[in-house]
């Protein structure tokens, strides 16, 4: 069994789609997939350890040995991946059932549940194969099931919301597939291994180097690099709550994955860095991401999309990483992928606890919170806490790592860009919880939100917490990770 | 439609010759070109025909949408199920050579499974897409 780990994690929501699509009602689909997470996570914290142990794990699909066939390849960064991608889909998928019955409706549940499974199938595949082709695949799995998923919001707008993504989402993929078949033009090779170890005798032609412009332009649409971001605050605010929380946890976070692996495996450093203008055109773009979007977040009157703006924004923190080019760069960013994927998770999902009580999730729900829903409403205070990067939470982790990578560089401007940002998170997280403590309840006769969510919402703070102070795990995964990738990823 | 004598008399002659060849293209798929794929869209595209001759709702009359569905969820499973099987004997997923006496054998069988795994769900799902347009704006069972 344990050698199989790399695909069974793939093959539990694979297999669990199309039996839950064909269930009657809203429970029985929830059992079933909510088990199925579960086990996917079971197998990826497994494959986690034994990557620890052995550094990389490859399965070879069908036993066609790589180049010929597709194999899976996983080493640290995307069992790091992998273990956040199903983590969050076995806390999601417990918190969906109140939801899903509110917002989505017992008809369509069953075609919901099957949706959900397909777009972790879809992430997990990105995540763990290591085919450049297969990405694509995998890519518009995830894709269309993300299409699907933010159409089925309550309000009308939710249709814009997933057309514009579908366009948005459609030219990224297409521009990654044009990429694509420059280098297998150029190399005869699909195999990311492979490329790695064939491209550097190319680097000068103008296709590798078209190639390379292409494929980060694609991935950087669907992880809403700002100026590309414009399709994500809709496609976050108008989707179901345990959607969204999905979403904005992981979906933007595997498109960054697929960059890195690009940028440094595949091309490599001195190709990335040293003859391509990466860094010159990331860091302007990360920092001009972070600090619009964070002052754009300050005047929503919605607050499930002023956390999609924010999100923007931590994106750019998390590119601005990559763009530094170094082993702590990486490293920060790597680890802000992670703990923004507890946080935003977090986050989200307390929202779709107040939508459940308050029906909506505009700044005048959240009014006196703290006396009507405590449980719900101190959930947010954290979580927020966390995402402004307050010490002893996850936020606070990733942005210390980030700042010390760019001290290490000099990169003074950088410190202050990183802190100026923060303080905007703190106006606007501060002014939910101003409205929150002080405001007057709109109706104090609301009740607590049900443990059904609570539950699922609370472990994730108290996840945001415990790596927050336990940092060993993360921070020497990240940074194994990091030195995986630095070296070219290419471990035999 | 129904003044189109000649359309539907034609029409209803090609449609069996049409499943003929879907159903050849699907079988022949490992010795020559073919496959699910093309199979399943062949195949459907004789039910399109019915539709476009005799409305949406003659042609669901015979293709239901409730079977559709889990035809289609049928076809995923059996694609899948066949890499399970190759789990369960002991070698890697869709791995073919263990399924078989030899591995030949064994390869021919993944293969047409899988094949028609993959033309059960590509023809159903055609068929969903196309009577979801189809029967919008619907009146009396006539595409117009």
């Amino acid at each position: 069994m344990l050698m199989h780990l790399p695909v069974l994690v793939v093959l539990a929501p694979l297999l669990g789609a199309p039996v839950v699509a064909l269930m009657r009602g809203s429970t029985w689909p929830w059992v079933l997939s909510t088990l199925l997470s579960w086990f996917s996570l079971l197998c990826a914290v497994l494959l986690l350890v034994q990557v620890q142990s052995q550094g990389l794990v490859i399965y070879t699909m069908g036993g066609w040995e790589a180049p010929w066939g597709i194999e899976y390849r996983i080493d640290f960064a995307n069992a790091l991946l992998l273990v956040l991608i199903t983590g969050l889909a076995s806390v999601v998928l417990p918190y969906a059932r109140l939801s899903v019955e509110q917002e989505v409706g017992t008809e369509r549940a069953p075609m919901f549940y099957a949706a959900l499974l397909l777009l972790t199938l879809g992430l997990c595949g990105i995540t763990a194969t290591g085919d450049a082709f297969n990405i694509f695949v995998f890519l518009e799995i995830s894709s269309l099931a993300t299409y699907t998923l933010i159409a089925m919001g309550r309000d009308r707008r939710a249709l814009t919301a997933s057309f514009s993504y579908l366009i948005m989402g459609t030219i990224g993929a297409t521009f990654y597939l044009i990429g694509i078949g420059f280098l297998y033009v150029m190399t005869g090779t699909l195999n990311l291994a492979d490329l790695a170890g064939r491209l550097p005798a190319i680097n000068e032609s103008s296709t590798v180097r078209t190639a390379f412009a292409f494929i980060v332009t694609g991935i950087c649409l669907k992880l809403a690099l700002f100026p590309l971001h414009l399709w994500l605050p809709n496609a976050y605010t108008y989707s179901p709550s345990a959607v969204t929380a999905l979403l904005g946890a992981t979906a933007t976070k595997v498109a960054v994955y697929v960059l890195v692996r690009f940028v440094f495996t595949v091309f490599g450093i001195d190709f990335s860095f040293g003859m391509e203008p990466l860094a010159e055109v990331l860091i302007p773009l990360a920092v001009i991401g972070l600090l619009s979007a964070s002052t754009v977040s300050i005047t929503q009157p919605n607050i499930k999309r002023m956390l999609a703006y924010s999100s923007v924004a931590q994106i750019g923190y998390i590119v601005l990483g990559i763009a530094m080019g170094t082993a702590m760069g990486l490293t920060a960013a790597l680890l802000h992928v992670f703990n923004h994927g507890l946080i935003k998770g977090a986050l989200f999902m307390v929202l779709g606890a107040v939508m459940y009580r308050m029906g909506g999730t505009s700044l005048s729900d959240m009014q006196g919170l703290a006396k009507t829903m405590p449980l719900t409403f101190w959930a947010f205070v954290i979580g927020g806490l966390s995402l402004i990067g307050v010490p002893l939470t996850v936020g606070f982790v990733s942005k210390w790592h980030l700042i010390l990578a760019a001290i290490e560089l000099g990169w003074w401007p950088i410190v202050i860009a990183i802190l100026v940002g923060s303080m905007l998170a703190v106006v606007y997280v501060g002014r939910v919880i101003e409205a929150g403590f002080f405001g007057e309840a709109k109706d104090p006769t609301r009740r607590e939100a049900p443990a059904g969510l609570l539950i699922p919402v609370w472990i994730l703070i108290f996840a945001n917490i415990y790596f927050g102070i336990d940092t060993r795990l993360t921070v020497d995964i990240a940074e194994a990770a990091a030195a995986q990738l630095m070296a070219g990823g290419i471990v035999r | 439609m129904n003044n189109h004598m000649i359309l539907r008399v034609v029409g209803k002659f090609l449609i069996p010759y049409i499943m003929l060849f879907g159903l050849y293209v699907q079988f022949h798929g490992d010795f020559g070109p073919g496959g699910g794929f093309q199979a399943g869209v062949i195949f459907a595209s004789a039910f399109v025909i019915h539709t476009l001759l005799f409305g949406v709702r003659e042609t669901q009359k015979i293709a239901p949408e409730w079977i559709l569905k889990a035809v289609s969820s049928a076809g995923v499973l059996l694609y899948a199920g066949v890499g399970v099987a190759s789990l369960f004997l002991g070698a890697n997923y869709l791995d073919y050579d263990v399924l078989g006496a030899y591995p030949v054998a064994g390869q021919h069988l993944g293969i047409i499974l899988v094949e028609f795994g993959v033309g059960l769900t590509v023809a159903s799902v055609i068929m969903l897409i196309f009577f979801t347009f189809a029967a919008r704006g619907e009146v009396d069972g006539d595409v117009s």
